[in-house]
């Protein structure tokens, strides 16, 4: 392979952050022409590196290099200059902007006096050369994730951008929607762009990228090329040692209706219909998955069982196992569902703002569901001090203190507290809700682990995914969202990634194989 | 065009600001023993700028407005009580992040209710009357507070602009009072003072120890309460997030509405206080405001009830200092005393950056504070 012109190169560049080091000493080029993938497990200062190319962060030490010029760059501003454009996780859009609007803005201050024939052209051109589909007058809360990716790509083109750097950009695609993607990649590098992928989806590096920079806690530890690289090794480099990437699947035993949603109709907080007339069943013993891109009513499902979604109509019944009745759970809070005796335990999305106190330590996010218990008007402060140094101790989560605020804590760990206490109240319905987002490859297969070992303990588990192979390995069943509506039941054992990604877009070639629910 | 980019951007920004985890608490203190010793030396530089006055006379006459004579202790005492209670009030609503600015409001309601019992049962015995005006005050408070909480547990008004407006209420209503009151002749005697059995029993000389030991009882259980109680550790979490709130099942109006009677009340008892243990009258300028710089205490102390016994001490600590000022030169007047109290306010308040953020120079440069 020919070696291409070197278009940046990041010499002795350091970060800290108080007294956590970020970057160490980190020497990296990026070529024109080539795909470049970051890899590196949560953590390892891949967003941090590549922010100090793009201006939001300033490096302690160390010296950048663009075409083989040393550069200082102070802002975004200063990183536009020199021709670097990136696209962060969390799009950076207005809402009530056109794409036009969004592309030209700071372009120039007079929204007056842009000239929309031209831009509207050039936008076009854009478009053609790489294949991009865009429309130039569609207001940004119109679009799909999907398609503000796209705009944010075409934004930074637009400026003049040689140098593109994109954050985890298939986190919220669909299969389909990432291929999309990989393709103008391709022709971006062809057109002789400087490409950086930030990614630690394996798959994703090898199918795309030209040449991986693997980093570990702050330190870039190997580049080669990616015809030279596998699964494995990848793996190895990130970690530093061998891993099993096997996710454990056990046949579920004696599987019995736990929980039994019937014609649910949910509205969410805006009024608009979230989930419409849905039906299924969640066995004990068993994990079903939950698929769907992001707002197909995924998260209004697991609130409204859990008694935070307002239910319009429909019913959700409650089947312990040891008794005949159903219990409704539509219409009571997640207080009186306790006081039913249900066990419902819910692994929220939103970690710190949902599921934990983030200004709390460990010891007082334990009582969280429990600071009722005992008769007098005190809280109880043993039991859950217990708790927690019983979780610190087996899940090993990081933390000088149990009294220590678990905002404070990396993702991985307050990811631990959670799950750790929602496991301890011994539940018979565990939710989980993205349970692996963000966390590392370690504390990913801890996760799973704890979800299988609930399951064999005979809980009703329902996991809603975004990883498709993790979904497809994890579960017993995957169920299939698309606009508040169930596309699909699917047999995990038997069903591929690509049905699943048809299904979750709303696609009717396939119908749902073999484990389709009775309603 | 990038040439031209790197001879503006090539070199390096001369400070950035990075966040600091870990201060000691140590280091804490002796950065605001720092801020503190700043302030001093700016505040006598600006005096003896204006009015010629030696710095050294001015830090001495700050320590003899405070501790001067024993009088002065006592009075110091006497102007903490109402502001620590006012404070006190304060810290569940806005641990609670409820942002209450009404004290001053449910305080002068509290006051009027309890002139209002004193005017009305003023044949009762002091022992009847004084616990009644009580009851009356911290109702009354309670009420001014809780109208606020209900509109913004059910229809999410903003509770800022909402306990702002209601002040202004308290205040006219305290001066129609105080006015109609007036013209009666009996028991308040044109309304200069309340009734005798109406005011707090004498001990060690000054009615206001009452009124002190009540406030430092109510402080101790209220940080029992914040910190220990099921309570308490509701309306932490609904402060944090509303949503981990319902999560949990918590019942976010019960808790915003519960949180703010409680509020309220305490400041209500404060009115009671003032008008029964330390102005024996009723007046819309009782208290300077306190219902103000309660808030300053409030946070500075980060809404625990003991430190503020610490930041309202300061508070009042630097209030006498500018006014004792004020009396030492013809060019001091209190305007002066009140520049005086906003630039160790300022210090004081400026050095929490400090206590966060670092600040980093170039290179070859030292690191800041």
């Amino acid at each position: 392979m020919p070696e291409n012109k070197e278009a940046v190169r990041l010499r002795g560049i350091s970060k800290t952050f108080g007294h956590v080091a970020a970057n160490t000493n980190v020497n990296l080029s990026i070529r024109h022409g080539e795909i470049l993938s970051l890899l590196g497990e949560n953590g390892s200062g891949k967003t941090t590196l590549m922010n100090m190319l793009a201006g939001i962060y300033y490096p302690d030490e160390g010296e950048i290099l663009i075409d083989d010029v040393p550069v200082q760059i102070k802002s975004p501003k200063d990183a536009f200059d020199n021709g670097i454009g990136m696209v962060h996780q969390h799009f950076k859009l207005i809402d009530v902007f056109t794409a036009a609007e969004n592309i030209v803005l700071g372009e120039n201050a007079d929204r007056m006096k842009i000239d929309r024939k031209a831009v509207a052209a050039k936008i076009r051109e854009i478009c053609d050369k790489y294949g991009f589909d865009i429309d130039p007058d569609k207001k940004v809360y119109d679009m799909n994730v999907s398609q503000k990716q796209t705009l944010e790509i075409v934004k930074i083109l637009y400026r003049g951008a040689n140098i593109l750097i994109l954050d985890e950009p298939t986190a919220v695609l669909t299969p389909q929607e990432s291929e999309k993607l990989f393709r103008v990649i391709r022709n971006m590098r062809d057109a002789g762009k400087a490409i950086v992928i930030i990614t630690h989806k394996l798959q994703e590096v090898l199918s795309v990228s030209d040449r991986v920079a693997i980093l570990r806690k702050g330190e870039c530890v190997a580049s080669i090329d990616t015809v030279n690289a596998n699964e494995k090794i990848l793996t190895e480099m990130m970690m530093g040692r061998k891993v099993d990437l096997n996710i454990e699947r056990p046949e579920p035993v004696n599987p019995t209706k736990r929980l039994e949603i019937k014609n649910l109709t949910v509205r969410d907080r805006e009024g608009n219909l979230a989930l419409k007339d849905i039906s299924f069943v969640a066995n004990s013993g068993e994990i079903l998955g939950i698929a769907g891109i992001s707002g197909c009513g995924q998260k209004e499902l697991l609130e409204s069982v859990a008694g935070l979604a307002a239910v319009e109509s429909g019913s959700i019944e409650y089947l312990p196992s040891d008794a005949v009745t159903p219990t409704e759970l539509v219409g009571k809070n997640p207080k009186q569902i306790r006081e039913l005796g249900v066990v419902l335990s819910f692994v929220p999305e939103d970690r710190l703002g949902m599921g934990l106190v983030g200004s709390m330590g460990m010891s007082e996010n334990m009582m969280l569901k429990s600071y009722e218990n005992g008769k007098t008007i005190f809280t109880e402060q043993k039991a859950p001090r217990e708790l927690a140094g019983s979780i610190k101790d087996e899940l090993e989560v990081q933390t000088p203190d149990i009294q220590t605020p678990v905002s404070r804590l990396s993702g991985g760990n307050v990811q631990k507290v959670l799950v750790g206490r929602e496991i301890a109240a011994a539940p018979q319905v565990l939710m989980t809700a993205y349970a692996v987002r963000g966390l590392d490859i370690n504390t990913s297969f801890t996760i799973y682990r704890l979800i299988n070992e609930q399951k064999k303990k005979g809980v009703a588990v329902i996991f809603v995914g975004e990883d498709l192979d993790v979904l497809l390995a994890l579960s017993d069943r995957i169920l299939v969202l698309c606009e508040g509506r169930i596309t699909g039941i699917l047999d995990a054992r038997t069903c591929t990634k690509e049905q699943v990604g048809l299904l979750m877009t709303g696609g009717t070639g396939v119908e749902s194989n073999g484990a389709e629910q009775s309603k | 065009m990038r040439a031209m980019a790197q001879s503006k951007a090539n070199k390096e920004p001369l400070v950035h600001v990075v966040r600091k985890e870990d201060t000691t608490t140590l280091k804490k203190w002796m950065l605001r023993v720092i801020a503190v010793a700043a302030a001093l030396l700016v505040t006598g530089a600006f005096v003896f700028a204006v009015t010629g006055i030696n710095p050294f006379n001015i830090y001495g006459a700050m320590v003899t407005g405070t501790f001067g004579t024993p009088r002065r202790i006592r009075n110091t005492i006497k102007t903490l009580t109402p502001l620590l209670c006012l404070g006190v009030g304060l810290a569940p609503a806005f641990k609670m992040k409820f942002w209450n600015i009404g004290a001053q409001g449910q305080m002068l309601v509290g006051a009027l209710a309890a002139s209002f019992v004193a005017l009305t049962f003023r044949n009762l015995p002091g022992g009847v009357l004084i616990p009644l005006m009580g009851l009356g005050a911290i109702l009354a408070g309670a009420l001014w507070a809780v109208l606020p909480a209900i509109f913004k547990a059910f229809w999410n008004t903003n509770e800022t602009l909402f306990t702002l407006m209601m002040n202004y209420i308290a205040t006219f209503w305290v001066m129609y009072s105080v006015d109609v009151w007036k013209g009666e002749s009996s028991g308040f005697a044109s309304f200069k003072q309340i009734a005798k059995n109406a005011v707090m029993p004498v001990i060690a000389k000054e009615n206001f120890y009452i009124c002190t030991g009540i406030v430092l009882i109510v402080a101790a259980l209220m940080y029992i309460y914040m910190k220990r109680t099921k309570h308490g550790y509701e309306l932490a979490v609904v402060g944090e997030s509303e949503k981990t709130a319902r999560y949990a099942g918590i019942n976010v109006k019960k808790v915003t509405i519960r949180t703010m009677v409680l509020s309220g009340a305490i400041c209500g008892l404060c009115g009671f206080l003032t008008v029964s243990g330390i102005d024996f009258t009723l007046s819309h300028t009782m208290n300077n405001g306190f219902g103000f710089t309660a808030i300053v205490v409030a946070w500075l102390a980060k809404f625990n009830p003991f430190t503020m016994i610490g930041t309202s001490f300061m508070m009042v600590f630097f209030q006498n200092a500018a006014s004792e000022i004020s009396s030492m030169n013809a060019n001091a007047t209190e305007y002066l005393s009140n520049v005086i109290s906003g630039i160790i306010l300022f210090f004081l308040i400026g050095v929490e950056f400090f206590i966060n953020y670092r600040l980093v120079f170039r290179k070859n440069g030292k690191e800041g504070k």
